[in-house]
């Protein structure tokens, strides 16, 4: 039994509407506000590594069996599956891994200064472990992939546990340490 | 077909109604972790495909899939996350071993519900936005400042802070469904306050239970109505907690040494989505059951099956689900367990974990929290509570206000 | 194992904005697909939902509210969710329903109402981050892609030219596809290279937008598939693998967990030899990069080949390797998981010679669908085989 090889899809269903339709009600619409919010227990690894930011200092995991430091921590390695051992004080400079120029804020809207955004990978952990973070005291054109660079801390008084107890990561000229 | 599934490893946490020290990768990875010990396997080698059965706004991320593999063992295998309760992923796992593309199969599900503060206004989120979500409240909200007050015990009648009564808390539809089923049985509310009584005394055998209490139907009769006829008592309050399943083929299993228990059959159903057309007699149920039976091959439930674990989150649903998987007659639910059948020692022992109401409410993790209480069973690991000479177990789960849905797990040890 | 083939397919429009319902659009593509096959709802067994972030939809458990618009009212219905991937783990879900003998005719089912939240599908994103070591920084998705985007121009040495050349293919290819959202005839590289920075490498005509819409897919068993066609298009293999959450501990220029679901599936299709072996592929292709680091995962090059593959010819719709013959993503649009109609629809009718304007010359008999999800971790991958 050969069916007609016409081409599929033989049609688009479906109606576009604009944006505009919404806005100005030539749509039937209804409107609801959830009320959506969480408060996360974050469990050993991430308190610590917390705490640790408030008192400026950033700290990784020992995993015995995978013979790998892990920055952000966890209580167990992923990748042999058992738990992770002592805890690691790193040093606060590291190497940029990847950046991004962004001219959007998170609600993707237009933004005249650039953030520079990207992933560093920290001195005293393995290779390659490292977290997300801004990068400042650098222009778009100088920012690169190799740079190395050190965190910039809020003052003491300032840092409250967050990943935002570091400002940014700054270049590391020769001689800072 | 002559492939056959069976049950190698179980593992779960504590439940518990908080777990502050607890991060949701924690007790994921410690029910995994007992679970790969129970089945003496290494999850890094020789399991093959890992499923998780979650749902986004429960635990509070667009994509809840993306925080799963390195807890479960996953990290660079097959992973993948099923929108259901805990039996639904078993389901697919054992359709996963059948495909014969893996021989061991990895199930998670677990509740953090305490990290969610305003639990009733997302269940609310579930309801159809353009007919059912306006009758529970206005859209818009006023503006004001600091979230409703959570607390771990049964709920309030309405979210929003504690003057304004803004949105009807959506269990006011198990209220609709509890008044039609008393209606249509003739059971009575104190015989559902009588289930109460029953799986809260059975957790006390239950170590890992967190409602567990003497009561008598009195105590429950006394408690407020919340959503009437539902009362404060006849609500499981929530609670956290995970439990992972380790299935795998039954030539892998003889090699392993594990006595097998095998999935015998499975099935899952979903009502109509519309409320004001869905039935109000667990029509889910009844189907799901059908799927089961027909490929456990079980002809006359009643007779062959020895232990029961049926969502019992709202009292009355029980002795609904009892009826509906037909065990028990309509009407008869009541009267059985009047007569002592439901209990420990009884002819069909129900919920004898204690269920949700002495277990607590683990939402998706109801399901794979009953069929561990049937493995367990099975087993022989039951203590206290120990049904002597079980030999075919039955779990069951619904998936909640709103939804018209759920499923059906039953095993049999070998 | 059951061997199990495709029999039906159907697909709604992709616009930003669709005036119908989750319901409405899961609907409409369901009876299409059941045009095609010529089944009722009485033929269906098990349904399967594949639909991405109930964030969009603005409905929890969405799941749920979509039953009856997939015909499974009353039937036995799951939903899969892998984020991105969901476009092919959806079908691969509906295949193992029948490929374990549970069902004999499975319909799968992909819908997304992106359009649904406000201000922007780029607010429900928002929530995908670590809430300790990302959310705080206030990052925006695009942010993601740009990072992974640099680290594969660095890595390999890729001009910006050669990466546009992809969005200028796709949404040429995009061009006589009833459903395309962003066809363009006319489309040059130096009209994405203007285009604005969003996020650098990232501009904007790099990107697929958010859109709405559905697809779905009908499997079937073996055993019967000769009452609906004599030329049936089997699963030949499938394979899925997810990376580590912790994505800042990757190096990003080659996504190592596509290739794990790609072995797995070629493995299973008996395929040793994917370039020589597979005449066509649909990789997933939000961003113009992606096409290229996905054809290196998928092991159709090698790693770092893919822009000169482009560059030559090779992956035009007449070349030796077609890639995304249906114009992607970036030329139909992106409604997640119903990107499965580019994905998996497509591979069906390019084999069963029903795509019309969009068909491969030749005679394609084995194609590989791939989708990416969740935060650059999860590779969903699919191959069919005509007869």
């Amino acid at each position: 039994m050969e069916k007609e090889k016409k081409s599929w899809p033989p049609y688009a269903p479906g109606t576009h509407v604009k944006e505009s339709d919404i806005r100005e009600k030539k749509l039937t619409y209804t409107w609801w506000e959830p009320e959506v919010q969480y408060s996360w227990s974050l469990g050993h690894a991430m308190s610590k590594f917390i705490q640790g930011l408030k008192t400026g200092k950033i700290y990784g995991i020992h995993c015995k069996r995978c013979k790998r430091v892990i920055v952000p921590p966890r209580m167990f390695c992923e990748y042999c599956f058992g738990p992770t051992d002592e805890w690691v004080e790193l040093k606060d400079t590291g190497v940029i891994e990847t950046f991004s120029i962004s001219y959007l804020d998170p609600d993707a809207r237009r933004i005249e200064e650039p953030i520079l955004v990207g992933v560093v990978s920290i001195d005293g952990a393995s290779p390659k472990h490292g977290f997300m973070h801004y990068f400042g005291e650098m222009t778009k054109d100088e920012i690169k992939i190799g740079m190395k660079v050190k965190a910039v801390w809020k003052p003491e008084n300032e840092r409250e546990g967050s990943i935002t107890d570091i400002k940014y990561f700054k270049p590391l000229k020769g001689g800072d340490d | 077909m002559s492939r056959k599934v069976c049950v190698i490893g179980v593992g779960h946490t504590d439940f518990n109604s908080m777990t502050p020290d607890m991060q949701w990768k924690d007790i994921m990875y410690e029910a995994c972790n007992k679970a790969y010990i129970d089945a003496g396997i290494d999850p890094r080698k020789d399991v093959g495909s890992f499923i998780t059965c979650a749902e986004d706004y429960w635990e509070g991320f667009s994509i809840f899939d993306e925080f799963v593999p390195d807890q479960v063992g996953a990290l660079l295998r097959p992973c993948c996350t099923v929108c259901g309760d805990g039996l639904y992923g078993l389901g697919n796992a054992y359709m996963q071993i059948m495909t014969e593309y893996f021989d061991i199969v990895s199930v998670e599900v677990h509740s953090k519900i305490s990290d969610l503060l305003t639990y009733g206004d997302i269940m609310l989120h579930a309801f159809d936005p353009l007919f059912d979500r306006p009758i529970s409240g206005p859209t818009m909200r006023p503006n004001y400042g600091g979230s409703p007050e959570y607390t771990p015990e049964a709920p309030k009648p309405f979210i929003g802070s504690s003057d304004e009564k803004e949105r009807v808390h959506p269990y006011f539809l198990a209220g609709l469904e509890m008044q039609h089923f008393l209606r249509k049985t003739g059971t009575t509310e104190e015989q559902c306050a009588a289930v109460v009584v029953k799986n809260k005394r059975n957790a006390f055998f239950n170590p890992y239970a967190d409602y567990e209490s003497k009561i008598s139907i009195d105590d429950v009769m006394k408690s407020e109505y919340l959503f009437k006829p539902l009362k404060k008592l006849d609500i499981s309050p929530n609670v956290d907690g995970a439990v992972c399943f380790v299935l795998a083929d039954d030539k892998t299993t003889r090699k392993l040494g594990i006595e097998p228990i095998y999935l015998d059959g499975f099935g899952w159903n979903s009502e109509t989505p519309w409320l004001s057309t869905r039935g109000m007699d667990a029509d889910y149920a009844s189907k799901a059951a059908k799927m089961a039976y027909r490929m456990a091959g079980i002809k006359q439930p009643r007779i062959e099956i020895d232990i029961v674990e049926v969502d019992d989150r709202f009292s009355y649903k029980e002795l609904q689900h009892l009826e509906a998987l037909g065990l028990a007659r309509e009407g008869e639910a009541a009267q059985l367990l009047e007569e002592g059948e439901l209990e420990i020692g009884g002819s069909l022992p129900t919920n004898t974990s204690g269920g949700s109401l002495g277990v607590g409410n683990c939402l998706e993790a109801t399901g794979l929290q009953k069929a561990l209480e049937i493995i367990q069973q099975l087993r022989g690991h039951a203590a206290k509570r120990q049904v002597r000479d079980a030999e075919v177990g039955l779990a069951q789960a619904w998936r909640g206000i709103p939804s018209g849905s759920g499923a059906v797990a039953i095993f049999r040890r070998g | 194992m059951k061997e199990v083939a495709v029999i039906g397919a159907g697909m709604t429009l992709f616009r930003r904005h669709l005036k119908e319902t989750g319901k409405e659009l899961s609907f409409m593509a369901t009876k299409m697909a059941m045009e095609d096959a010529g089944i009722q709802k009485d033929d269906i067994d098990m349904v399967v939902m594949g639909s991405a972030p109930d964030a969009f939809d603005g409905i929890h458990m969405k799941g749920e509210n979509l039953i009856d618009g997939s015909a499974a009212t009353g039937k036995p219905y799951v939903r899969v969710f892998n984020g991105g991937g969901t476009g092919v783990f959806a079908p691969i879900a509906g295949w193992w329903h029948v490929a374990s003998g549970v069902a004999d005719v499975c319909l799968v089912v992909a819908e997304e109402k992106m359009g649904n939240v406000y201000p922007h599908p780029q607010t429900a994103f928002r929530h995908i981050w670590d809430p300790v070591l990302d959310r705080p920084l206030n990052p925006n998705l695009v942010w993601l892609f740009a990072m992974e985007m640099n680290r594969y121009m660095t890595v390999h040495n890729i001009k910006k030219e050669d990466i546009a050349l992809v969005a200028v293919k796709n949404k040429r290819n995009a061009v006589g596809h009833p459903c395309a959202q962003l066809a363009d005839p006319n489309i040059t590289v130096d009209d994405v290279l203007n285009s604005e920075i969003m996020a650098w490498p990232v501009q904007r005509l790099d990107v697929s937008p958010p859109s709405d819409g559905a697809a779905a897919l009908i499997f079937c068993n073996k055993d019967i598939v000769h009452k609906f066609t004599d030329d049936p298009i089997y699963v030949a293999g499938t394979g899925w693998s997810i990376d580590s959450t912790m994505w800042t501990n990757r190096d990003l220029y080659f996504p190592r967990y596509v290739a794990q679901a790609a072995k797995m599936a070629y493995k299973k299709a008996g395929i040793i030899n994917p370039p020589k072996e597979i005449d066509f592929a649909e990789p997933y292709d939000p961003f113009d990069y992606k096409e290229l680091h996905h054809m290196e995962g998928l092991l159709l090059c090698k790693k770092g080949e893919a822009p000169i593959l482009t560059r030559e010819g090779v992956t035009q719709r007449d070349g030796d390797m077609p890639i995304c013959p249906s114009g992607g993503l970036l030329g139909v649009g992106n409604p997640i998981a119903a990107t499965m109609g580019q994905k998996v629809c497509e591979l069906y009718w390019q084999l069963a010679g029903k795509a019309g304007k969009r068909q491969i010359p030749g005679d394609p008999r084995v194609g590989v669908g791939q989708a990416w999800g969740d935060i650059m971790q999860m590779a969903t991958v699919m191959v069919l085989r005509r007869g």
